[in-house]
């Protein structure tokens, strides 16, 4: 893989994307509470923001929701695809609005994506769905426990 | 077998207001001195009750934490590996926090194994400028395991073929 170039970071735009990941405090001002840390003002970080995310260095600041807490339902789905199939395979997974994220890996289990619903119950039908469609097995990896903690990218 | 899911609380526990603020802050919020301001006037309720929820959400679970969302890939960490663990299940809660805690794993699960083909219950996501670095990381957490590390693969992105978010109707 090539080495690609590094963005165009200045120290402080690392300092706020290392720091913010952290976490904001869910207060009206958030932005002035975190400039505060950051030994910044409130404008600066506004305006260093919004310029990382129109850069599409930063996808969003926000709230990290868990979509199975919200009603709802998501599992990671895995298929062993033979690989002349997998461009006719991987678009009919990506056509299932249910699913989220589609990646092709480098392993016998080439395919892998996330199926994301609202109620609970569908996830089970989609994945049948896929099966069907396909005539492969859907290899269903639903997350038994969580241990995330790090969830931080230095840069 | 029962499912093995981890239990999700109760969809009562979100309300209809909760599934507005949901709707108005999924794909973040505005870049404003007040942002929840902002959500709290396209919610239509007080901003005091907005905060108050948002902190409820976040005590029960459904936030995570409010923070910055990176894009791994245009920060230049295109090597994402997912590395893949046959650990004993007796010691995999344990484990799977000592992985966790590594600055560079961004996701780490407990995932059920479908044997014979796929012997692997601990998933930890790895990100790296490079396949070497990646390399190198994955030597950190074989080292970290010792013996309890029983097999592990990792399964590098080839192609990015979808990506929608997770995301509620409004």
């Amino acid at each position: 893989m090539a080495v690609v170039p590094e963005p165009a970071l200045d120290a402080l735009d690392r300092r706020i994307i290392n720091r913010l990941q952290e976490g904001l405090p869910v207060v009206e001002r958030p932005f002035a509470a975190a400039a505060e840390a950051l030994g910044i003002d409130e404008g600066t970080l506004l305006e260093r923001l919004s310029r990382l995310r129109e850069a599409g260095l930063v996808d969003r600041v926000g709230p990290m929701y868990r979509a199975e807490a919200l009603g709802g339902d998501v599992t990671l789905a895995a298929m062993q695809v033979p690989p002349e199939r997998l461009e006719d395979v991987a678009a009919r997974v990506s056509a299932f609005p249910e699913v989220a994220h589609n990646y092709e890996r480098e392993h016998t289990f080439n395919l892998w994506f996330v199926v994301a619903v609202e109620r609970p119950e569908a996830v089970g039908r989609v994945l049948a769905a896929i099966e069907r469609e396909t005539g492969l097995r859907v290899y269903d990896f639903p997350k038994l426990q969580e241990f995330c903690l790090g969830l931080r990218l230095e840069v | 077998m029962n499912d093995p899911r981890v239990p999700a609380p109760p969809a009562a526990a979100l309300d209809e207001i909760d599934r507005r603020i949901v709707v108005a802050t999924q794909a973040g919020l505005p870049l404003v001195p007040e942002p929840w301001a902002e959500v709290a006037r396209q919610v239509g309720v007080p901003v005091a009750e907005v905060l108050r929820r948002v902190r409820r959400m976040q005590r029960r679970g459904a936030v995570r934490r409010v923070a910055l969302v990176p894009n791994h890939y245009a920060l230049g960490f295109r090597a994402n590996g997912m590395t893949v663990w046959d650990v004993p299940d007796e010691r995999v809660a344990e484990l799977g926090r000592a992985v966790a805690a590594l600055p560079f794993v961004s996701h780490c699960y407990q995932r059920p194994r479908h044997l014979p083909e796929w012997p692997y219950n601990l998933f930890a996501m790895v990100h790296g400028r490079t396949r070497e670095e990646v390399e190198a990381k994955v030597a950190e957490i074989a080292a970290l395991l010792g013996e309890a590390d029983r097999g592990h693969a990792v399964l590098y992105s080839r192609r990015l073929l979808k990506k929608t978010g997770l995301r509620l109707r409004p």
